[in-house]
């Protein structure tokens, strides 16, 4: 079982607490309606599959309820950080010093 | 498989010499959402509303937990739900928020007893020793989001949506039964 950090509750908690929510840093247009097809289908369905360092979205669904920001590693599973929703994206050379 | 209680009306459900577990009479619940300066709400109210996540206050016959950042239950007497609710109207001009009687929604089960902290580690994911005496949270409890109040070291309350109940009563009965069978 992962253990997760939430960080407005400040407590590195069980994943039994939380729900994944995809990729953060998703933007949604400011006015749906001029944008093409192709850029709404981008927004709508098309995501990175990064192998290694993903930028995604947790819950803590049985908790404090909010959204929040993570990254995590994977192929090692690891969380290198979690962060709140709105702060911006830590760079991941900044991560990874920490967690030398 | 776990047997479902069918006891949901206040009275003691299994009293082993583990543990007690009892189904409360309802109390009066109210749900609150608030963001920004809260001295307003709080003089309207008669209550310091805790700042941190699991915190707990009580006055002028209010009990406050904080649950999230901007969100807090409230317990009072059900003849006194009313009063709250309009207390917090008097004050929504100046500080809009959201306070909303939930009395109906959740069962409230106590739990006491020797043996109390070893029952809640049958359903509870985190390690309930994290949660302080007479602090509080909402978490996750065998498959059922609850919100656990801890009232002494082997004292705690339950709250639960009552669809939920019968299942998690029955876990309780079970493991209440199970440790009083258990020779230490």
């Amino acid at each position: 079982m992962l253990l997760i950090h939430c960080p407005y509750c400040d407590e590195t908690l069980p994943e039994v607490e939380f729900t994944y929510a995809g990729e953060a840093h998703i933007v949604r247009p400011e006015n749906p309606s001029a944008v093409t097809d192709e850029e709404w289908e981008s927004f709508l369905f098309l995501r990175d599959n990064v192998k290694g360092n993903h930028y995604e979205r947790w819950r803590h669904f049985h908790g404090c309820g909010r959204y929040f920001n993570a990254v995590r590693n994977t192929i090692t599973d690891k969380f290198l950080t979690t962060y709140e929703a709105g702060a911006p994206r830590p760079s991941i050379e900044s991560l990874t010093e920490k967690g030398k | 498989m776990t047997q479902h209680a069918t006891l949901l009306t206040p009275g003691t459900l299994a009293d082993t010499a583990a543990a007690r577990v009892t189904v409360t009479a309802a109390p009066g619940r109210l749900s609150l959402r608030a963001r920004g300066d809260l001295s307003a709400l709080e003089t309207a109210l008669g209550i310091a509303l805790p700042g941190k996540i699991g915190g707990r206050t009580q006055e002028n016959g209010i009990e406050a937990l904080c649950l999230g950042p901007d969100e807090w239950v409230l317990l009072t007497a059900p003849e006194n739900v009313a009063a709250v609710a309009a207390a917090g109207a008097s004050v929504y001009d100046a500080h809009p928020h959201s306070l909303v009687d939930i009395s109906g929604r959740e069962t409230t089960v106590a739990i006491d007893g020797p043996r109390a902290v070893d029952l809640m580690t049958l359903g509870l994911a985190r390690d309930p020793a994290t949660i302080a005496v007479g602090a509080g949270r909402r978490t996750f409890f065998d498959g059922q989001t609850v919100v656990l109040w801890r009232d002494a070291e082997t004292k705690f309350r339950l709250d639960v949506w009552h669809s939920f109940a019968p299942h998690m009563l029955g876990l309780l009965q079970t493991g209440c039964r199970e440790l009083a069978a258990e020779t230490l």
